[in-house]
């Protein structure tokens, strides 16, 4: 008998709006030493479902309808809070997706650390502070902090979000639990830290043969790191099976449709490049912020400044799809900003067509705004809550001139047919969308006013896989059709490869290697780009399993 | 073609209009309009349909329960309590009217430029709305009175002049949150200029709070207005509000109880009105509640 045996779960949300059945009719087992990966879309159930073990489910409206979760015998779904608590301090622990809000911020990380040991409801395992304190700095050592008892009394803010997700671990495994629930545990990271905590994951899991439930969306991700693997969809299980059986053997018509959506490979689409006619030239670019934060003690307090674009000249030919790839905090975002004049430029110069846009006033700027659009990448912020598809479109074209009283609803009908969404929607508000509709709606804002440029901050990041291909074939298409420039922003490289002609790598502010998309991949230049291509997770999990291996 | 060209015309509906197919389906909120507009009326009529003069006395009949002649009583000077409920009405709803809208258009705007230009513009409008809310308000409006005379909308305006400074602090904070939206760095990039993006982009997303507060500023409007009277800053008996007519009540209440109950039961009623309107104007301008 496996340590944690999980049938016919059934999970029902009980809704204003009628019920949902977010778990319907889950098995699974999961044993000591072995990693069970659940994959799927958000929605599809698989969060709801380790969260009901746990008892974590908010009830109501959550309901669990039916099924059993055996752990070691003992029924998780029926027993009592003292017994659920004792199981969740001593047997079964989890990690969250964000460590950024998963660790209390005015609590220090040594003593977050500790609360699990001392305060066991379990009393005679509970230990003393002096114990539960050497315990934890052997642990954060284990994890990797460095400097483990410097860093017990340090708060969460001090830490990086790979190092917090090192401290989320380390207290996940303070009581040596035998079950481990990660929920998206890297999907918040930067891809080279991401390879390094599934790297830890998978040797402490090694080291203490605990099992490991994973839950993630990036198939890549699951391919190096699963023994098993389900695959859910609106609350089913689509397909189960060993790691190669799914990625190599594929049975099921949804799990085929996950691993096709993956971008993989280079640009399809014939590039549409202009030579010698370059649409945007940005000089020396300098965009620096002013950090307010406390200086160190001894500093001499004077104006100290984030670089978060320090001297980046670059060139974007008419017809460009310019990729421009970073981690978080590599000043990506501020530099796309800053050639649209949103963000306050310290130094250096941004031409468009010409015309040195940096030096117009925000009134001679209007008629550029027209000119060059931007598409932002969460789109559920982006919109304007309170204003009906129709509004949004029709504001920039109303606002802009381009169009009139009697032709703006034929116009905004186009926009809609444009990016793919049916005309009658135009009366709904933006909630009323799923993320892939909400952001073709900002692409049609985007590209009402008939631009030249349009700057996409990672457009794409925020949704699922299956949606995130629809929506890229969606941005080539209008690329190709309105005769557009593009400069593409993102931190997944994969993405950046299927769309772009070129691609510009950005580290802390500068520009670390520019190259054509192909040659670059094949022949990267600085160790900088080397490392962020070898991070890449790929679909594959003989090769995953090997730099898994290679990396712990 | 002609089917989604109707559609279309469907479609130019904007906030408002959805806002009101809402609202006509809350029946709470749709009775606290009824209250309200009745009561509006009943004050716009008080000079024709009132049963008596407000300041015809009958000292010989003095304070009288409720009774066939005088439906709600008589004050101690025999005069009918609800002719001068009626006429309380005129200056009540007119102050919680004027000294809200004043608060509403002060503080909405103040707070509005604040939290969106930001930075020392900020810095110094909030010092002002902090020094303000330091004053003591009686002096300043102790001191508009003696400055400008003794005026009833001079008072109305005086008093909204003093409730903006919380609606200020409640929007500016929304607003600094919202700026930083990327809905409204999209209208940025549309090329909006500053002014469409507060009007279009930011007000209407503050309106909850805004709305919520408003509903309690008008009794909190009403009762200061009371004060002042009382202190003899507002108006002078024989005129009389709800507000003045509470406070003179509460002076006689073991012997004549109805000169307390009937004043605060309208003004309970108004505020209920209020609440009831407000909580449905709330829910109906957030297009996140669902339609039906």
């Amino acid at each position: 008998m496996a340590l944690l045996e999980v049938n016919g779960l059934k999970v029902h949300f009980h809704t204003r709006d009628g019920l949902v059945k977010a778990v319907d009719d889950v098995s699974f087992s999961v044993d000591c030493g072995e990693t069970l990966a659940i994959v799927g879309e958000s929605g599809s159930g698989k969060s709801v479902t380790c969260y009901s073990l746990l008892d974590l489910l908010p009830k109501p409206p959550a309901k669990i309808e039916g099924g059993s979760a055996l752990f070691d015998g003992v029924d998780l779904l029926t027993c009592d809070s003292t017994q659920m608590r004792s199981f969740r301090s001593n047997d079964i622990a989890m990690i969250f997706q964000d460590p950024m809000t998963s660790l209390n911020p005015f609590i220090t990380i040594g003593e977050q650390l500790i609360e699990p040991l001392i305060y066991n409801p379990d009393k005679s395992r509970a230990q003393t502070r002096s114990a539960a304190r050497l315990r934890a700095i052997e642990l954060l050592d284990e994890v990797g902090i460095i400097d483990p008892e410097k860093r017990f009394d340090c708060y969460p803010h001090e830490f990086s979000g790979g190092m917090r997700q090192r401290v989320m671990i380390a207290m996940a495994l303070i009581n040596e639990p035998r079950l481990l629930i990660c929920d998206e545990p890297t999907t918040a990271l930067d891809v080279t830290i991401q390879a390094q905590i599934l790297a830890l994951i998978k040797k402490l899991q090694q080291k203490r043969n605990v099992a490991v439930i994973f839950i993630s969306h990036d198939l890549g991700v699951v391919a190096g790191i699963a023994d098993n693997v389900i695959v859910m969809c609106e609350g089913t299980v689509r397909e189960t099976g060993d790691t190669e059986a799914i990625f190599y053997r594929t049975q099921n018509d949804y799990t085929k449709k996950l691993l096709a959506a993956i971008p993989e490979g280079a640009k399809v689409m014939p590039s549409r490049v202009q030579q010698d006619s370059p649409m945007i030239e940005v000089k020396n670019l300098k965009t620096y912020f002013r950090d307010y934060s406390k200086p160190l003690a001894g500093a001499r307090s004077e104006k100290r400044y984030i670089k978060a674009v320090d001297d980046v000249s670059l060139h974007i030919q008419r017809g460009e799809i310019l990729g421009l790839v970073g981690e978080s905090g590599s000043g990506k975002s501020t530099l796309g900003r800053s050639i649209l004049q949103l963000a306050p430029i310290t130094e250096g110069s941004v031409h468009f067509s010409g015309t040195e846009i940096s030096a117009l006033s925000r009134h001679q700027l209007i008629p550029w705004r027209r000119k060059m659009q931007m598409i932002f990448q969460d789109p559920y912020a982006s919109l304007n809550p309170r204003m009906t598809v129709y509004e949004t479109l029709a504001e920039p074209l109303l606002y802009h001139g381009l169009a009139n009283a009697k032709t703006i609803n034929h116009q905004v009908q186009l926009l809609m047919d444009d990016v793919g969404l049916a005309r009658a929607n135009l009366r709904k508000y933006p909630h009323e969308f799923s993320g892939g509709q909400r952001q073709r709606i900002a692409i049609g804002r985007a590209i009402a006013t008939k631009p030249e440029l349009i700057i996409a901050d990672e457009p794409v990041s925020a949704l699922d896989v299956t949606i995130q291909a629809q929506v890229l074939d969606l941005i080539l298409d209008l690329v190709e059709r309105h005769n557009l420039t593009m400069l593409f922003i993102s931190h997944d490289l994969s993405v950046v490869r299927y769309i772009s002609d070129r691609v510009i790598v950005m580290n802390k502010g500068v520009i670390i290697e520019t190259g054509e998309t192909e040659a670059l991949w094949a022949s990267p230049q600085q160790p900088y780009t080397q490392q962020l291509l070898e991070a890449i997770p790929l679909a594959d999990p003989k090769s995953e399993r090997a730099r898994l291996a290679s990396a712990s | 073609m002609d089917a989604s060209i109707e559609k279309i015309d469907e479609a130019g509906s904007s906030l408002w209009q959805d806002a009101w197919v809402k609202l006509r389906k809350n029946r709470l909120a749709i009775c606290g309009l009824v209250v309200l507009l009745l009561l509006g009326l009943v004050s716009l009529l008080t000079p024709w349909i009132a049963p008596y003069g407000y300041e015809e006395q009958n000292l010989i009949l003095g304070a009288s329960p409720p009774s066939a002649e005088h439906w709600l009583g008589t004050d101690i000077f025999g005069r009918d309590m609800l002719t001068r409920i009626m006429y309380g009405g005129r200056v009540s709803l007119t102050v919680g009217l004027i000294a809200t809208a004043v608060a509403l258009m002060i503080g909405v705007l103040w707070g509005a430029t604040a939290g969106f230009v930001g930075g020392r513009v900020d810095a110094v409008m909030m010092r002002l709305v902090d020094i303000l809310y330091a004053l003591p308000f009686m002096i300043f409006i102790v001191l508009l009175m003696v400055v400008f005379g003794r005026n009833i909308f001079l008072l109305f305006f005086a008093i909204g002049a003093v409730e903006w400074l919380t609606m200020a602090r409640i929007v500016r904070g929304q607003v600094m949150t919202l700026r930083k939206q990327e809905f409204v760095e999209a209208a940025y990039s549309l090329g909006l200029s500053q002014w469409t993006i507060i009007r279009r982009h930011i007000i209407p997303n503050t309106l909850g709070p805004v709305i919520v507060y408003t509903t309690l500023t008008i009794p909190s409007v009403m009762l200061l207005e009371a004060f002042l009277s009382f202190l003899g800053l507002g108006i002078q008996p024989p005129q009389s509000s709800w507000g003045l007519l509470i406070s003179y009540g509460v002076e006689t209440m073991e012997e004549f109880p109805w000169l307390l109950i009937f004043p605060g039961l309208t003004l309970s009623i108004t505020l209920f009105a209020l609440n009831f309107l407000g909580d449905g104007l709330r829910d109906a301008l957030d297009p996140r509640t669902s339609k039906d």
